[in-house]
């Protein structure tokens, strides 16, 4: 079973509802209650045409202001794949929305309209997504139907956003350009007659023969220590077990590892999920690991292979997205949730704020507003066992918590 | 095992289950007999095999449950020596806390409410697990994985925490508690094609069967003393199935002849009317659901 999660940019009104509406449509996902209130509203609202986008937009409070306001999830299925999509919308917050979408998903779609062409948002868009390293962007040029399918102007955006790739970071992101129509369908899920110039795929084509190993970075194992179950009943009275998820790589019965912080070593006996043991556990699966020697951890120790170790560390600077409306400030003390561990941090420095839209502008300051991104150094009162970001997803990012209101604050990539 | 073969969303949910036990106090698992928090409880045995589950489970009753439901309900949690906690809406009615409705389409189902936070506050939970998933419901697509809720048990959509990768933040104040969604990111159709692959055994009303019904606004209503029925409304015998169960008086039947889980998996993937298209209580205004979550509703 595939499952695959896609993060969609574009701002108001580039046709981002409509294009998701559109795709559902064309899938034949919307049921029949869904599309007759679509066709209700509608005609209600006095359009001649169907109004895809009221397939995704959500509560009352939006509907009201006719926007959407945080990260929607809309599912479909094929016959090949489970499709999620994270619907991010395009105003003030923007930046922190985005940047929660896209750390959950393995592919996006950046949306452009065709008679615009690449704007400053665009390139926000971009820097985002490039920043989260996701594998495999889809730059949609819509509205292709209102210049009247040109290939010149499609080319035009095409290259005005090559010189943008040229200045990205993550050099081995996938990027594939696709003339759509989210209104009329063109190259959505069915390839269109009036782009006879274009001869790639569809959007859906696309993703549906997308592989996983064109969406997976992978890297070296690690598993994070969830949960220890120790059921001391008569039939597993001695069992103790090591609950979690394994990330990056394949873990191995027989393997030979090290505990974190203790760096005590030993063997993986078993490897159960749910009652039955296996001799490897997959990337991505919560599995029960058993050691050879008794060894004591508690959630938030760590396993690696023995020739694989994170750094262990009690500094780092990490590029910090700041998601609330109180200020980051140097000196400030937080909780730093890394995988199910947890540590304080303070603030140690500031470097400069990064403008995300490639202008590189870069602004000294030692504070930070909502939706700002910068490099930030940590201390911490205790050492975590990452890995940098650019080697690994899962182990080199971070959430930061205030420790008054408990809210999820800021999120970190470390450098 | 490899990364090809695996269900992600099963063992995304197990992620979550395990997150629960380690960051909270006083779980509870909301069991309301249904299809989804059957698969909950079978979730939630894998995550901690060999262990037992580390929480119990609660039921709200709201008195007009199908008696099929109650039934597999008692038995499920005998046969896996789980601790059930069964709190009545019934009760609230007594104490004058909540007022039954009448008329045509009275139901007991957002009474509901009342009675979970006056248990949440009784048992001092401070984690409640449900079976919510966000495709069933457009205000539901934005719901959290961890949920957190104020004293009064309301959701404020406006203030929710960002969920980063896999990192789920339950930090909470005294007083607040957490909904947690394990299987949010499930379509109906992976709950029964899960069901299916798993050989759960759920209770006899989602297989088609002969029932009493009438027709009401092009929906199955069961004809049954808890149900509001109009005397020029016609008693039929049937063959139908339920797609969700929840109070009588807000779940409608759809015709089937789907007698076991390999026809209901074919006639769901087929059917284009959505689950929610069955619960009456949902169509009588599109922002219902929204409107009655703010409220505290699960
Ligand atoms: N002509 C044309 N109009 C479009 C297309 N896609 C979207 N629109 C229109 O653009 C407007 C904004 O679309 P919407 O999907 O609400 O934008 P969003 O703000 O990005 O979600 C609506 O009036 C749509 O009907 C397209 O491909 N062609």
């Amino acid at each position: 079973m595939e499952v695959l999660k896609i993060a969609t940019a574009g701002s108001v009104d580039d046709g981002k509802s409509t294009l998701i509406g559109r795709i559902l449509y064309d899938t034949k996902s919307l049921t029949t209650d869904k599309l007759e209130a679509i066709e209700k509203t509608s005609k209600k609202n006095g359009y001649d045409y169907l109004d895809f986008s009221l397939a995704t937009d959500g509560l009352v409070a939006e509907r009201e202001q006719g926007i959407t306001i945080d990260v929607a999830h809309i599912y479909f299925s094929t016959a090949n794949k489970s499709y999620i999509i994270a619907d991010t919308p395009g105003h003030v917050e923007y930046t922190r929305n985005m940047v929660t979408g896209a750390s959950t998903s393995q592919a996006a779609i950046i949306l452009i309209d065709a008679r615009k062409g690449v704007i400053e948002q665009t390139n926000r868009h971009f820097f985002i997504n490039n920043l989260l390293r996701i594998k495999d962007v889809v730059v949609a040029i819509n509205k292709m139907d209102l210049v009247d399918y040109s290939e010149e102007r499609y080319n035009e955006i095409k290259a005005d956003f090559e010189q943008l790739m040229d200045k990205r970071e993550y050099r081995d992101q996938k990027i594939t350009f696709i003339p759509v129509s989210a209104l009329k369908g063109d190259n959505v899920v069915n390839i269109s007659e009036r782009t006879p110039w274009y001869s790639g795929t569809t959007l859906l084509e696309h993703f549906e023969t997308l592989d996983r190993k064109d969406i997976f970075n992978v890297g070296t194992p690690r598993f994070p220590v969830q949960y220890v179950i120790r059921p001391k009943t008569d039939a597993h009275h001695d069992f103790r077990g090591f609950a979690g998820k394994v990330y990056g790589g394949e873990l191995s019965v027989g393997d030979e590892v090290v505990a974190l912080p203790s760096q005590t070593r030993s063997k993986i006996k078993d490897i159960y999920f749910h009652d039955k043991k296996y001799q490897t556990a997959a990337r991505r699966s919560s599995v029960t690991i058993t050691l050879e020697d008794e060894i004591n951890l508690s959630r938030g120790d760590m396993l690696v292979k023995v020739n694989d170790l994170p750094t262990i560390e009690k500094r780092f600077t990490a590029t910090v997205s700041w998601m609330d409306s109180q200020q980051l400030t140097v000196g400030n003390k937080y909780i730093i949730q890394h995988g199910v561990n947890k540590v304080l941090a303070k603030i140690d420095k500031v470097h400069h704020k990064i403008e995300p839209d490639y202008s590189g502008v870069d602004t000294e300051v030692d504070s930070l507003g909502m939706n700002d991104i910068a490099e930030v150094s940590f201390q911490l009162n205790k050492p975590i066992y990452y890995d940098k970001f650019k080697d690994h997803r899962t182990n080199g990012s971070f959430i930061l918590i205030d420790p008054n209101s408990n809210s999820t604050v800021g999120a970190g990539f470390i450098s | 095992m490899d990364t090809a073969h695996i269900n992600p969303l099963e063992n995304e949910a197990i992620y979550i289950f395990r997150e629960v036990a380690a960051q909270f106090e006083r779980p509870v698992l909301l069991f309301s007999g249904g299809k989804d928090s059957i698969t909950l409880v079978r979730l939630a045995q894998k995550a901690f095999w060999p262990a037992k589950i580390p929480f119990p489970l609660m039921h709200i009753d709201t008195g007009h449950n199908f008696p099929e439901t109650i039934e597999f309900r008692d038995r499920l949690v005998k046969e896996l020596g789980l601790e059930l906690i069964v709190r009545n809406v019934q009760d609230s009615i007594d104490q004058g806390k909540v007022k039954e409705e009448s008329g045509r389409y009275s139901s007991r189902n957002s009474l509901q409410t009342t009675t979970l936070l006056d248990a949440i506050e009784e048992f001092k939970f401070d984690a409640c697990i449900g079976g919510a998933r966000r495709d069933e419901e457009k205000a539901r697509a934005k719901e959290r994985i961890f949920s957190v809720r104020d004293d009064f048990g309301q959701w404020d959509e406006k203030n929710q925490r960002p969920e980063l990768f896999d990192m789920l933040n339950g930090q909470i104040e005294l007083g607040q508690n957490v909904r947690v969604f394990p299987i949010s990111n499930w379509t109906e159709l992976d709950v029964w094609s899960y069901i299916e692959k798993e050989n759960i055994e759920i209770p006899s009303i989602y297989f088609a069967h002969k029932r009493k019904v009438f027709l009401r606004d092009g929906l199955i209503w069961s004809h049954s003393d808890y149900v509001y029925q109009e005397e020029d409304e016609e008693v039929l015998e049937r063959m139908v199935r339920f797609r969700t169960v929840g109070d009588m008086s807000c779940t409608a039947a759809v015709f089937s002849e789907a007698k076991d889980i390999a026809s209901v998996v074919q006639e769901i993937r087929e059917s284009t009317i959505s689950e929610r298209g069955a619960r009456i209580d949902d169509k009588r205004s599109e922002a219902a659901m929204e409107k009655r979550k703010q409220q505290g509703y699960f």
